[in-house]
């Protein structure tokens, strides 16, 4: 770990006026950033602890709620509100992890944790762009299975690791963000880049910029929400896929509907070509398995990977039917 | 080889050759173990009772202090970095950074290092403890990635740290060999495991195979397995003048003491190894790198040092078990019998490893066949030097064999079971000796009945919504064995307080607990009464813990000591005793004395003999005799292993539901501690049948896996109830009529994983670990 400096910002304000002053990088429970600095991947001079800032769940005139961004990942995962009409955010959450890192974890640091590829947490020995920014990734012919096959570039196949922020992606979330020109909200899908020529440029945010709070907007329907995840041990691993959706049927038709994928892509991956084609249609295994082949269609199988796009199919068409059938 | 040489040789192979065929034909009397252990007729005393382990309350207090939490005076920290290439030499070395960073001591690298022999690997000397024979930081070549080639001492952990990170490096990188089937291609070679060939044949089993009217010749393939002991290595250093003493975690206390003694020139009784409570070790606990950097750098700082590895440390610089490619086949009659078995394959090895992963060797005495062929091969790759790991051969060894057997009833449309009963030896199938005591036959049907076999259904045939769900079973076998070496002191004071005193050790299984029990039982005290004092090269005798055979080591040599101890009582008794006139033979303790086996009445105390005598205390030494007993019989440990697999349907993903092993290994010394074992071994398999694999990439010979994230271990969720039940039939010829049980659980674990799949699906994977994406392409659902 290289040396720092460490203070504890009071308010957002004071942690903008701090970053401005010693720059460095919002420090959260540490469970990703610090494990980083561990590795010398993240050298940071300066971290600027946020865990005292809004870390309350409230909810909004008009039913949504806002969840502030020191909130501990355990505690939106407990939160009767989240339970009982967002679940798959609560399953996201506790499918991840463990209990003492969800006890750690805040909903802005996990909104930023970086990549599980390991070739990018191989410091010493194995080229990685998100490291090096043009030095190559070894990742592409290497050990990729669990890699990206969906939206990836020749410069970088990695995942985004989070499970919440499926959960979040379905469910239209909005990033609150406050930096030197103020506040401003970004919808959660697009925060995160797809890796393009610069996988080392991973979000929006600015420099300095603060991720404050997320909103869930209100809607009624999204109790009917699920999260599954796929992975090679019962519990702490990964997501080789998984799934987060919500279902609105009206009659024997889907009037409306959310899907999002985690282990697929570089960021959690919206499938809005399932969606499109899943409006209007029969809720059907059938149509369940068409839509999932639609936003499947463009997937790019690396060496060991090929099998994440059946496994993405199968599980899209097990959740969605999962959910038909409560509905019914 | 000149001819003198070749004579010689031939003259000592000739004279192994008679040794073995004259201990083969021995009267049993003549053997150490022809005569039981009188402990086996104690049915009523400590041992078999499930005494809680004697350090327990220590290590949930946090009391128990483990090598890296010795504090010393003046102590340093030390960081270890690694190579990055694979094969070549260090080119340039800048260290001047890292030397001026905060609180650094020093920067170690080949250029400063003190002068070292290289490393004693294991089988070159009775007490060689190291991985591999490669000089250690003393020149500027790089034998695998990952090869430490810089040391940093500071003052502070985080110092040490972060100092190494500021050494720059460059390597001039040589053609290395790193991927299996570039090893293959240079040729392969037959491999030997402690001395002998691996290889068996018996008749010609090609030729029977090929007509035999039912037949399975798979090949199955295991993957590399990386140790993953809840302690990293770790090692606290000190030189006291020319003393070194080394707080070390280890299984071969005395070994690692010979063996660094070696390395640094100096003499045995120089170098002082404690070991008092292990992590877990699992044949990892060996002698590496990391002990002689820590020596060699503290000697270089002139002040203590302590050296922890780091995960990612463990993964690079500790060996872990070999990948294998096993040819399976079994030729059997229309009525089951196999009339041919051939288990023949390829494992890899380092240029500087002695530790080919031997798979054949459960097969050699697994079943009756009128015809074996038998062979390992080994290919070499550059990268750290493989070693043992829990049940070395047997883990994977029988996940080929016990699959095959499946496949074959599967085939003949008969249960595995009773196509495994039908060809259960009479003798050692291959060796022609004796079995010692095998009761594999009453594991399996307490086992089945247990656990419910007979609902076993066809495959595929059951499904609970998304989840198939089937039955498997499997044998596990693992060796009796028990190593020269075994010294015990044992010493009674007039206090009637006895303590045994063996250079072995606690890993965590319960040695201490339940050597505390066979040493109170055979003085005739209660337990706390009895010491066991072990973790220290300062006491007796040489043991490793490992081979599952530490335990008859110690026990014979207690065996030695105890009657040791009773010649001495008795004469110290002398004519006014009770006990006047009688043999050792005719004595035994009881009630914290010494009593005549069949008139208890004539009994005096220890404390009232060495009163008599005036002495305080009464100490003796003994030695085990050498261990020949198992080239008199076939010892071994057996398991009847049954598991119930749920595969998921849509995405493949296993779960275990139920496991339970039926073991025969003899006589349980301690209940409680050997469930544990049992179980830890079944949980070790769960992790070798479904999620390890060290990600070793090919293209550089780098472990990419150098994380418990990335290296799956089972987790809690994975683990599923595991019952365990033994037939507790103690073997006439073991002391305490035991058999080991360290590593039994592991072996056929992942067999029988693998047949409750296939029982569940239809579907069958011959390449572990099975994981789902292989059971996609197999076409479930």
């Amino acid at each position: 770990m290289t040396p720092f400096s460490f203070a504890r910002a009071t308010d957002a304000d004071d942690a903008l006026r701090l970053a401005s002053a010693r720059g460095g990088r919002y420090l959260g429970g540490g469970t990703n950033l610090v494990d980083l600095m561990r590795e010398t991947i993240e050298r940071p001079t300066a971290l600027i602890d946020v865990t005292g800032l809004s870390s309350t769940i409230g909810e909004r005139d008009d039913g949504g709620l806002l969840i502030g961004a020191a909130v501990r990942n355990t505690a939106v995962a407990e939160h009767a509100a989240v339970r009982a009409r967002y679940p798959a955010l609560a399953r996201a959450i506790l499918s991840g992890a463990s209990g003492q890192i969800r006890n750690m974890a805040t909903v802005g640091g996990n909104i930023l944790q970086r990549t599980r590829c390991a070739y990018f947490y191989d410091n010493a020995g194995s080229r990685c762009n998100k490291r090096n920014p043009g030095e190559g990734c070894d990742a592409i012919e290497g050990f990729n299975r669990m890699h990206a096959i969906l939206g990836a570039s020749p410069s970088c196949v990695a995942t985004h690791p989070s499970d919440m922020c499926v959960a979040l992606a379905a469910f239209d979330a909005t990033a609150h963000l406050l930096g030197a020109d103020g506040e401003r909200r970004l919808p959660l899908t697009e925060l995160h880049h797809l890796p393009n020529g610069r996988p080392d440029d991973e979000t929006l945010l600015k420099p300095g910029e603060l991720i404050t709070a997320v909103e869930l907007p209100a809607e009624r329907w999204f109790a009917r929400s699920t999260y599954r995840k796929v992975r090679d041990r019962a519990s702490y691993a990964f997501a080789l896929i998984s799934v987060a959706a919500a279902l609105k049927i009206d009659g024997d038709r889907i009037s409306d509907v959310r899907l999002a994928l985690g282990g697929v892509a570089h960021k959690p991956w919206r499938a809005h070509k399932a969606e499109a084609a899943l409006r209007g249609a029969p809720a059907t295994a059938e149509h369940f398995r068409d839509a999932a082949r639609a936003e499947l269609a463009g997937a790019v199988p690396l060496s060991h990977n090929g099998f994440k796009i059946e496994l993405a199919e199968r599980t899209i068409v097990a959740v969605l039917q999962e959910l038909a059938g409560e509905i019914a | 080889m000149s001819i003198v040489k070749d004579a010689a040789e031939a003259a000592k192979g000739l004279a192994q050759a008679v040794t073995k065929k004259a201990i083969e034909v021995a009267p049993d009397g003549w053997v150490p173990g022809g005569t039981p252990d009188p402990l086996i007729r104690n049915q009523h005393g400590h041992v078999g009772k499930p005494v809680s382990r004697i350090d327990g309350p220590l290590k949930v207090q946090g009391a128990a202090r483990f090598a890296a939490e010795f504090t010393l005076y003046g102590m340093t920290y030390a960081s270890v970095l690694f190579s990055t290439i694979t094969k070549g030499r260090i080119a340039t070395l800048d260290t001047a950074d890292a030397e001026a960073a905060p609180g650094v001591v020093l920067v170690m690298t080949y250029r400063n290092a003190p002068r070292m022999r290289p490393m004693p690997a294991f089988g070159s000397n009775r007490m060689a403890a190291g991985g591999d024979d490669l000089p250690v930081m003393q020149d500027d070549r790089v034998h695998w990635n990952g090869q430490p080639v810089a040391l940093v001492l500071a003052d502070t952990q985080e110092q040490a740290d972060h100092a190494k990170s500021l050494i720059r490096i460059g390597y001039e990188a040589e053609a290395a060999t790193t991927s299996f089937e570039a090893a293959k291609a240079d040729g392969t070679e037959p491999g030997q495991f402690q001395g002998d060939p691996l290889q068996v044949t018996i008749g010609d089993a090609e030729t029977v195979l090929a007509s035999a009217a039912f037949k399975v010749d798979e090949t199955y393939r295991t993957p590399r397995h990386s140790h993953a002991a809840i302690e990293p290595h770790a090692a606290t250093v000190m030189w006291d003048g020319d003393m070194l003493v080394v707080h070390d975690a280890t299984q071969a206390v005395t070994h690692t003491a010979w063996s660094l003694a070696h390395m640094f020139g100096i003499e045995q009784d120089k170098v002082r190894v404690t070991s008092p409570y292990v992590g877990g070790g699992f044949g990892s606990k060996t002698l590496w790198q990391h002990q002689v950097l820590g020596a060699a750098a503290a000697k270089l700082a002139d002040r203590p040092v302590r050296i922890v590895l780091s995960r990612e440390g463990v993964f690079r610089i500790v060996g872990g078990r070999s990948l294998t490619e096993q040819r399976f086949a079994i030729g059997a009659e229309k009525d089951g019998c196999f009339t041919a078995m051939i288990h023949t394959g390829t494992t890899i090895m380092t240029p500087h490893s002695a530790m080919p992963e031997p798979f054949i060797v459960a097969t050699r005495s697994g079943y009756a066949a009128d015809s074996f062929k038998m062979e390992v091969r080994v290919a070499r790759i550059d990268m750290v030097a493989n070693t043992f790991m829990r049940a070395p051969g047997e883990a994977v060894g029988t996940f080929a064999m016990e699959c095959a057997i499946d496949e074959l009833a599967d085939r003949m449309g008969i249960d595995p079971i009773e196509l495994r009963i039908k060809n259960e030896p009479e003798k050692d199938p291959t060796v022609g000796t004796p079995f010692s005591s095998r009761n594999i036959v009453e594991a399996y049907r307490a086992g089945a009945e247990r656990f419910g076999w007979a609902r076993r259904q066809p495959p595929g045939a059951r499904r609970e919504g998304e989840w198939l769900v089937g039955l498997g079973c499997a044998t596990g076998t693992y060796p009796y064995y028990r190593m020269p070496g075994g010294v015990a002191r044992i010493s009674i004071g007039r206090d009637g307080h006895a303590c045994a005193s063996v250079a072995a050790h606690e890993m965590g299984m319960g040695t201490a607990t339940a050597h505390t029990q066979v040493v109170a039982e055979r003085l005739g005290l209660p337990l706390d009464q009895v010491t066991v004092e072990y973790g220290d090269s300062r006491l007796p005798g040489l043991f490793l813990a490992g081979g599952s055979q530490q335990s008859a080591a110690i026990g014979a040599a207690i065996i030695a000591a105890h009657r040791a101890l009773v010649v001495e009582l008795l004469k110290l008794a002398g004519n006014d005793s009770p006990l006047a006139g009688l043999k050792p033979e005719e004595v035994g303790g009881l009630d914290g004395g010494l009593a005549k086996l069949d008139e208890p009445a004539r009994w005096e105390s220890y404390a009232s003999i060495l009163a008599r005598a005036q002495r305080a205390e009464l100490s003796v030494e003994a030695a085990a005799p050498a261990p020949i007993e198992n080239q008199h019989w076939s010892m071994h440990s057996y398991s009847a292993l049954f598991c119930e697999a749920r595969v998921n349907a849509v995405t493949g993903e296993v779960r275990i539901a139920r496991f339970l092993g039926s073991f025969d290994c003899g006589r349980i010394l301690n209940a409680k501690t050997a469930a544990s074992q049992f179980r830890g071994g079944i949980i070790m398999g769960l992790g070798l049948a479904l999620t390890e694999e060290t990600a070793f990439d090919e293209r550089t010979g780098r472990v990419m896996s150098a994380s418990l994230a990335e290296y799956h271990i089972p987790a809690h969720l994975d683990v599923p109830a595991i019952d365990v039940m033994w037939t507790n039939i103690p073997d006439p010829h073991t002391p305490m009529g035991a058999r080991g049980i360290g590593e039994i659980g592991i072996t056929g674990t992942g067999a029988a994983v693998a047949n409750a799949i296939y029982n569940a699906t239809g579907r069958r994977i011959r390449d572990l670990p099975i994981t789902l994406d292989k059971l996609l392409s197999a076409g479930i659902g």
